[in-house]
């Protein structure tokens, strides 16, 4: 049901059955490595090319997810996926693996959450019963794709980031009352913002304001106190990013705690130098949100979650246009059933 | 709304892109510089070693030495590129090892290298000069107007 | 002696390219650009040659050389054979450079994969 002007509430509460992260061999490195299903100790997976090993990547989240919501891909009704290869391939061949019917969705690194806020509306409307959201990102894939050869020798500036080589899905299904897992709550869809930054070795900076948005609208929408949330993520601002969202946040009085919020970019890499500002791709959000905060909440540790991923919309073309980079940040909330305020916000 | 329009920024992104360079961390010029200089005079050492290599002990003129150390460099910078370790070095090198013709050998060699999965012509045929390629065109453009000019101003001379 | 020269002249030449790409925000294809284009017009204006002859290696290994070599190519040719001789010299010096890297990069594709 639509909340306000650009969110939905989902009034019947679909619940996160079960979710999956599969990881490469940087993210073994990183402190959340333990939060992984699968970690894979080469980056070629043992495929012939990184593309083909992307899409491992994919289809080992989707089937681990299945498999752990004690499924068969026969079950699900949709899979909702995007990455960021061109025409987005990758999740055309697990869609072709999983023989499931297939919404292929492009938000670059936003896709995680808008695949899950997509997935969560069909299952509340009851126009899915099992929905699989997925996506995955390969760090030498994209280096191929958007930047240089793997093997090429650039220097890049501290603000670049490193893409998160990973693959993660979660099924989401209708509530069965019994309160066992996390229900997906309310959701809310950005809008393109654009401050006219080019750099696309600084993509945080570009996408902060955009984060912005999606939470001001958010709060907005559902009239909540910005205390609400136990923890709010980001998918990838990175450190620059992060910090510049923090300022913004305190600028433009978004009061969320700031020991309440973190951005997937900084958590899952930690200290380790090579990754410079952090984590980037549309598998940093997901793996954290599907790996890390799925075993956080379930153990109790977080009641109330908003994952907002973001995304740079530009392509390789784009900048060598000059052209500046549109960004955009989608939000999900994820909460434990009795945890989740009744009514949020007004009615349209 | 006209193309000039949609690129000139508006006060609010002005004033929201200044709030970003302030925070955005500094590029450590300094240590670049002088690990640049560093670096790309030891490539040159390197260079005039091989150069003396060819005059003293193969017995090549000067001039003729020139093109054998110009692709035992390549050769190197080849090697090293499809061994994986130029990369890691050039990360911290930057200029040092761009600019030398270690450089431009390890651009084509990393473009061809990644471009095997698309195959031998389209694939690494086709995409060998990708990053290369501007360097060549560029040269030859100034090469032809430079000599153009010569022969205009003084011909046969 | 000459190897002292080689590294500073051939170490100044890079740290331009590295002040080009830091300051300037360049790409390493454009900054290469350029200096292989000063290499050109230096070459152009007789300049190059002398710091050839002092700094040996540090003026043949950068990229400014390649450009002074087209320069060169396309100038003695066209001494010769006029306009039509600036088109067909421009390659005459610096084949061997560019048949080299065509040929080792080819190689590195078929006895390589690429890491990561």
């Amino acid at each position: 049901m639509l909340r306000g002007h650009q969110s939905w509430v989902f009034e019947h509460r679909p619940m996160i059955l079960s979710t999956a992260a599969i990881g490469g061999p940087m993210e073994a490195k990183g402190p959340l490595a333990d939060d992984f299903d699968l970690l894979h100790a080469d980056i070629r997976m043992e495929q012939k090319s990184w593309e083909q090993a992307e899409r491992t990547l994919l289809d080992e989240a989707c089937q681990k997810a299945i498999e752990k919501a004690g499924l068969t891909k026969e079950a699900i009704s949709f899979l909702i996926a995007g990455d960021l290869m061109n025409q987005i391939i990758s999740s055309s061949f697990a869609a072709r693996t999983l023989a499931v019917p297939y919404l292929g969705i492009f938000g670059a690194c936003s896709t995680s959450m808008e695949g899950l806020a997509l997935a969560s509306l069909l299952v509340n409307a009851r126009a899915a019963r099992y929905a699989l959201a997925a996506t995955v990102s390969h760090n030498a894939a994209v280096e191929k794709h958007y930047r240089y050869p793997t093997e090429y020798g650039a220097q890049k500036p501290p603000t670049a980031q490193w893409t998160v080589t990973a693959g993660a899905a979660a099924v989401v299904a209708p509530n069965d009352g019994k309160g066992e897992h996390p229900v997906v709550t309310r959701a809310t869809i950005g809008r393109v913002v654009d401050m006219g930054l080019s750099d696309p070795f600084n993509m945080g900076a570009a996408m902060a304001p955009a984060a912005l948005d999606t939470l001001v609208s958010h709060f907005r929408d559902f009239d909540l106190p910005h205390d609400y949330y136990d923890l709010v993520l980001t998918g990838d601002l990175g450190r620059v990013g992060s910090r510049i969202l923090r300022d913004l946040m305190v600028e433009h009085r978004v009061d969320i705690p700031q020991d309440r919020y973190a951005d997937a970019g900084v958590l899952i890499y930690g200290d380790l130098p090579e990754v410079l500002a952090g984590g980037s791709g549309c598998g940093c959000s997901a793996s954290v949100a599907y790996g890390h905060v799925q075993r956080r909440l379930r153990q109790g540790e977080l009641r109330r979650v908003l994952v907002v991923a973001t995304g740079a919309l530009l392509s390789p073309i784009s900048y060598q246009q000059k052209e500046t980079i549109p960004c955009i940040a989608h939000a999900v909330a994820i909460e434990w059933p009795e945890a989740a305020c009744q009514t949020g916000g007004r009615a349209t | 709304m006209p193309k000039a329009q949609l690129k000139k920024a508006t006060p609010v992104m002005q004033a929201y892109q200044a709030f970003a360079s302030a925070r955005e961390p500094a590029r450590p010029m300094a240590r670049n510089f002088a690990i640049a200089f560093v670096a790309g005079g030891l490539v040159c050492v390197l260079g005039q070693a091989v150069s003396d290599f060819f005059v003293y002990v193969c017995g090549f003129s000067r001039k003729d030495a020139g093109n054998p150390t110009v692709a035992v460099l390549i050769a190197i910078s080849c090697l090293l590129t499809g061994l994986g370790v130029f990369d890691k070095i050039a990360r911290f090198t930057g200029a040092g090892t761009a600019i030398p013709v270690t450089g431009f050998a390890n651009a084509m060699a990393s473009a061809a290298l990644e471009s095997k999965t698309e195959g031998w012509v389209l694939g690494v045929g086709a995409n060998m000069f990708k990053l290369a390629g501007a360097v060549i065109v560029w040269g030859v453009v100034a090469a032809f107007f430079i000599g153009l000019l010569h022969t205009l101003v003084a011909p046969g001379r | 002696m000459i190897y002292l020269w080689a590294f500073l002249v051939g170490g100044a030449i890079c740290l331009i390219g590295q002040v080009l790409m830091d300051v300037f925000r360049l790409q390493p294809a454009q900054v290469v650009s350029i200096l292989v284009v000063v290499g050109a017009v230096l070459g152009g204006l007789g300049l190059y040659d002398p710091i050839v002859r002092f700094a040996g290696a540090g003026a043949t290994v950068p990229i400014t050389s390649f450009g002074n070599a087209l320069a060169q190519g396309a100038i003695a040719e066209g001494k010769v054979h006029g306009l039509v001789g600036v088109i067909t010299g421009i390659f005459e010096l610096t084949s061997a450079g560019i048949s080299a890297a065509i040929v080792f990069a080819f190689l590195t594709a078929v006895f390589f994969r690429p890491k990561g």
